[in-house]
């Protein structure tokens, strides 16, 4: 008896790994999983918690390791550098040939570089991995002085987590306000200020022109293009990431800045797909990008794409936008859209208390009133409700109104609610009324979709 | 602030060192009037044992409790041998040996320690709990902003099983088998709590008096530290402030208040099963010749057990009792605090609990249907099993060395609900009325988790929360105690602990919220 090639699974992140789960609770295909990064599944947002002294390393993997043995999903932890659509078979380092039957390409991102001068160093890396993780912990005890460069999450994170072990962080945005591709100015403002008050020297609207080298090869200082050169012992990269897809350039696999698949997640070579970070879509979801590397989208591949692999071809198509991060001391959620530059059909409302770090900025349609997103900095609103909302496309007035259902705050917390409302009101020269919490509300979400 | 902090915590070490060299100090002397005095108070009839100590003991001076003790026990255990031998029960001496060795040390005292408790009060409590405000007090500072305060947990020897974890686990342990098993070794610390317990109920200090009062300084200066890792959540401030309460009033100043005006030592929170000796013959007959009194408390001990506990779970969860009255609870969640992520979280752990808590369940109840059958029945022995025998290994076993020894010694190593998780019967009981029929649920936002596992970590009943949130289900798991720090650590907002209606409360959706496939 021939046995059957497996379905190979390059990438253990949360792609390759949802897809693996959701495969095997339809169907007994052999199934192979392939990470050199580490044996076993790991939550890659919980990396800087490892840092921080919050987690061991076994914290941040998710299933016990004898999970996968009694699932059947096979591990192996190597390198593939070659790929073969026509025979497929992929080459692992090691000079071994793999047959497969179908092959999902999960390969998440690597960190941007730019050609900065002195990118390589030593004490120069971004983070990512768990390698990234390993170098950045045996490096601790020699850093005091911390650059960090690149205004995004990865940025924050990192300079948290060096701020927490006792560094002195220098953050480098280029932006002029942190994240302000993304946020709203006034959020983005309130995120500065925050990140001011934990003592980061925050430098914004200043690039990085050279990373200055010492004897040993590693890195001493930065000299930024103010002319100011700022000693360190170590730069951490967070000018985003991009797909980790090198070793398929030279296959017959299409690819452009990720990996092209069509809505069905199939690149252009049969029994071949491409999920979560490394996948670039052709045909978008209307108002997303074609490149959505968050932790939500590489989940929602794998589910969309483990139905297509056990025989239900299916479409990926994410419902409503949202998103998490914690930027510092404070946590953040996003549902559907808030631009960060609004057009003119946009309006924005904001609320912020700056004592206890807390804000919303509420998007919505100038004309119809319809309610497009929110951010909320500190607060936390519950994602059935708006995701209920933004289906039934909802007036702003009713987001306002049922604000006390929306909110996901933890028992006995200070409700801001009528504050918002009156903040609302005044503005809008509105009359609304906050409605009391209801749970028949809340629930009839849940228990019509029974 | 790191100094005044150092300070502090050598002024703490310096107060505990203090105290625990109070063991190997003081004198006694056993004076013929008090000697008398104990003979007519005990009844004692061994004429074998009165002229033991009248040779060996009386009128000597011992230095320090152990050689004092060792005389007592040996005269005590010979006379018994002897009088066992010839069958006069009468002059058998039935108390256990170190609590009756604890009853004549506790007359025999002299020196300075029992001439200045005051002072010996004040250079061993009053030193350890400033050494300890100095030492938590300056975190409003160090620890920076308001938000999640863990940092360094992991590095740190104290909290992650290093060498200090290790000597806190062997100090926390010694104290419980000196408590439980050789009181008359500890003599001394209840010489330095006798003024307050003269104050309150008018009597001296027993070794129960000193854990009771021990128990609520430690909450107390541990309840601080709450107040300060978590002042941006007023869930655990409420909550902190509530068992500290329930601790203070309910379980050390209203019993010994009771005991003031002649009424039996009750603590009025305290249910039965976790109560384990309300129904013994000797509560039972205490509570029914303390007239209206005791009545009201025998009918309030069982309306608790039956019908609030019950009740009060269906509206709120067992968190109500578990997190927020209960005084093991209460020192789980300030002394136990910095230990919560220590417990195991693995499905083998999960297996054992149910059958360990299910157990002494099970246990209890047989041992009060036993005792219960005895107390109206009058025999001795149910099945050929001695009544007493059970009562005696349920509180050896369960009350002493697992809720006491293992329960908190343990904190250190294994973390800081040992005792709730594997053994508290009431906790089982209450568990399996959350399980089935309860408002309570841990509400998982939607598909927001990113499975970092903070939850997991730092849930200190070794529920793997995240297991349930990755998935979009909310957290219905009997030994959920409610404490709140999942939803406290959790960095994007995905738990919320809340009390709801009961349909859909379990409710496993295909897939986490966010995708467009069928659910």
């Amino acid at each position: 008896m021939v046995t059957q090639p497996p379905i190979i699974i390059i990438g253990n992140g949360i792609a390759g790994i949802t897809t693996a789960r959701h495969i095997r609770k339809k169907s007994d295909v052999p199934i192979l999983i392939i990470s050199k990064e580490s044996r076993y599944f790991f939550s890659r947002t919980a990396l800087m918690y490892v840092y921080m002294g919050h987690l061991k390393w076994e914290h941040t993997q998710p299933y016990e390791n004898h999970f996968w043995k009694k699932n059947r999903l096979d591990l192996l932890e190597e390198t593939v550098t070659t790929i073969n659509p026509a025979l497929k078979t992929i080459g692992l380092s090691n000079g071994t040939e793999l047959s497969y039957a179908k092959l999902v390409l999960a390969t998440g991102s690597i960190p941007n570089k730019f050609g900065w001068p002195g990118e390589n160093l030593k004490g120069v890396q971004g983070l990512y991995s768990k390698q990234d993780l390993e170098n950045l912990e045996s490096l601790s005890s020699s850093i005091k002085e911390a650059i960090v460069v690149g205004g995004g999450l990865i940025g924050i994170e990192l300079a948290e987590m060096l701020h927490a072990r006792g560094k002195k962080v220098t953050f480098l945005v280029r932006e002029k306000s942190f994240w302000s591709n993304v946020l709203p100015l006034e959020d983005s403002q309130m995120i500065n200020r925050h990140i001011l008050s934990h003592g980061i020297e925050l430098k914004l609207a200043t690039n990085l022109i050279k990373i200055i080298e010492d004897e040993n090869g590693r890195a001493k200082a930065i000299l930024t293009e103010h002319g100011e050169m700022i000693p360190c012992q170590f730069v951490g990269l967070t000018a985003g990431v991009r797909p980790n897809i090198d070793f398929i350039k030279n296959t017959s696999i299409a690819s452009k800045r990720g990996i092209l698949v069509n809505k069905y997640l199939e690149t252009n070579q049969a029994d071949i797909y491409a999920i979560g970070d490394c996948a670039e879509q052709q045909e978008p979801v209307e108002g997303r990008r074609a490149i959505e590397a968050v932790w939500y989208t590489g989940r929602m591949m794998g589910e969309t794409l483990a139905k297509t692999i056990v025989g239900e071809k299916t479409a990926y198509r994410p419902g409503h936008w949202f998103n998490s991060a914690k930027l510092f001391d404070i946590a953040s959620q996003t549902y559907g859209w808030v631009a960060a530059h609004p057009d003119e059909n946009e309006s924005h409302f904001h609320w912020e208390n700056r004592e206890k770090n807390l804000g919303i900025t509420i998007a919505f349609n100038k004309t119809t009133h319809e309610f497009l997103g929110i951010n909320t900095f500190g607060l936390r609103m519950r994602h059935e409700i708006f995701d209920q909302i933004l289906t039934e496309k909802r007036s702003v007035s009713h987001v306002i109104e049922h604000l006390n259902d929306c909110n996901f705050d933890p028992e006995f917390f200070t409700s801001y609610a009528t504050q918002i409302v009156a903040k609302f009101n005044q503005e809008h020269d509105t009359n609304i009324r906050l409605k009391k919490k209801s749970w028949t509300r809340i629930f009839t979400n849940l228990i019509t979709k029974e | 602030m790191k100094t005044l902090q150092k300070f502090g915590f050598g002024i703490f070490l310096t107060g505990l060192s203090l105290f625990c060299a109070l063991i190997f100090l003081g004198q006694y002397q056993l004076t013929p009037e008090k000697f008398d005095k104990l003979i007519t108070e005990k009844g004692i009839k061994s004429e074998l044992f009165i002229a033991n100590l009248n040779a060996n003991v009386v009128n000597k001076t011992f230095s320090g409790p152990f050689d004092f003790s060792t005389k007592i026990i040996a005269a005590l255990e010979e006379a018994n041998t002897i009088h066992r031998k010839k069958r006069e029960w009468s002059k058998v001496i039935w108390d256990k040996p170190h609590s009756f060795s604890y009853e004549v040390a506790k007359k025999a005292g002299i020196g300075s320690i029992v001439e200045h408790k005051g002072m010996f009060w004040l250079l061993t409590f009053g030193l350890g709990i400033l050494g300890s405000l100095l030492y938590i007090l300056p975190n409003v500072i160090t620890l920076g902003p308001p938000g999640i305060k863990n940092n360094d947990i992991f590095f740190d020897s104290s909290t992650n099983r290093g060498f200090l974890g290790w000597f806190v686990f062997i100090f926390l342990v010694a104290f419980y088998v000196l408590l439980y098993f050789f009181p008359d070794y500890i003599v001394n610390w209840t010489y330095i709590v006798d003024p307050i317990s003269k104050r309150l109920s008018g009597n001296l200090a027993s070794q129960w008096f000193l854990y009771g009062f021990l128990y609520c300084v430690v909450m107390m200066v541990m309840a601080i530290r709450m107040y300060i890792k978590y002042r941006n959540n007023k869930y655990q401030i409420l909550r902190t402030t509530s068992v500290l309460f329930f601790q203070i009033v309910f379980a050390f100043l209203i019993p010994e208040i009771l005991v003031r005006f002649e009424k039996p030592w009750y603590d009025f929170k305290n249910a039965f099963p976790l109560d384990y000796d309300f129904f013994f013959s000797w509560n039972l007959n205490s509570l029914i010749s303390s007239g209206g009194f005791g009545l009201f408390i025998l009918v309030w001990g069982i309306v608790l057990t039956l019908v609030i506990v019950p009740v009060m779970v269906y509206f709120f969860g067992k968190r109500w009792y578990c997190s927020w009255v209960c005084g093991c609870g209460g020192l789980a969640e300030t002394l136990g605090d910095p230990f919560r992520h220590l417990s195991n979280k693995s499905i083998g752990a999960w297996k054992l609990e149910r059958w360990l808590v299910h157990g002494v369940l099970v246990f209890s109840l047989l041992m009060t249907g036993f005792t219960l059958y005895s107390y109206f029945s009058g025999a001795s022995a149910v099945f050929g099993i001695k009544t007493q025998t059970l009562q005696n290994i349920y509180g050896f076993l369960i009350g002493s060395i697992f809720a006491g020894v293992i329960g908190t010694g343990f904190y250190p190593i294994f973390g800081n609900r040992v005792w709730c998780r594997f053994g508290c019967p009431l906790a089982a009981y209450l568990g399996l009325v959350q399980r089935f029929k309860s408002r309570f649920r841990i509400t998982t936002n939607g598909g927001q988790c990113i499975s970092c596992g903070n939850c997991s970590t730092y849930c200190e009943m070794g529920i793997d929360v995240r297991a349930y949130a990755q998935k979009g289900q909310n957290i219905v798991r009997s030994s959920c105690v409610g404490c709140g720090v999942c939803s406290a650590v959790c960095p994007r907002g995905v738990l919320k602990l809340e009390n709801g209606p009961l349909a859909n409360r379990t409710h496993l959706p295909n897939f986490p919220l966010g995708n467009t496939l069928d659910n």
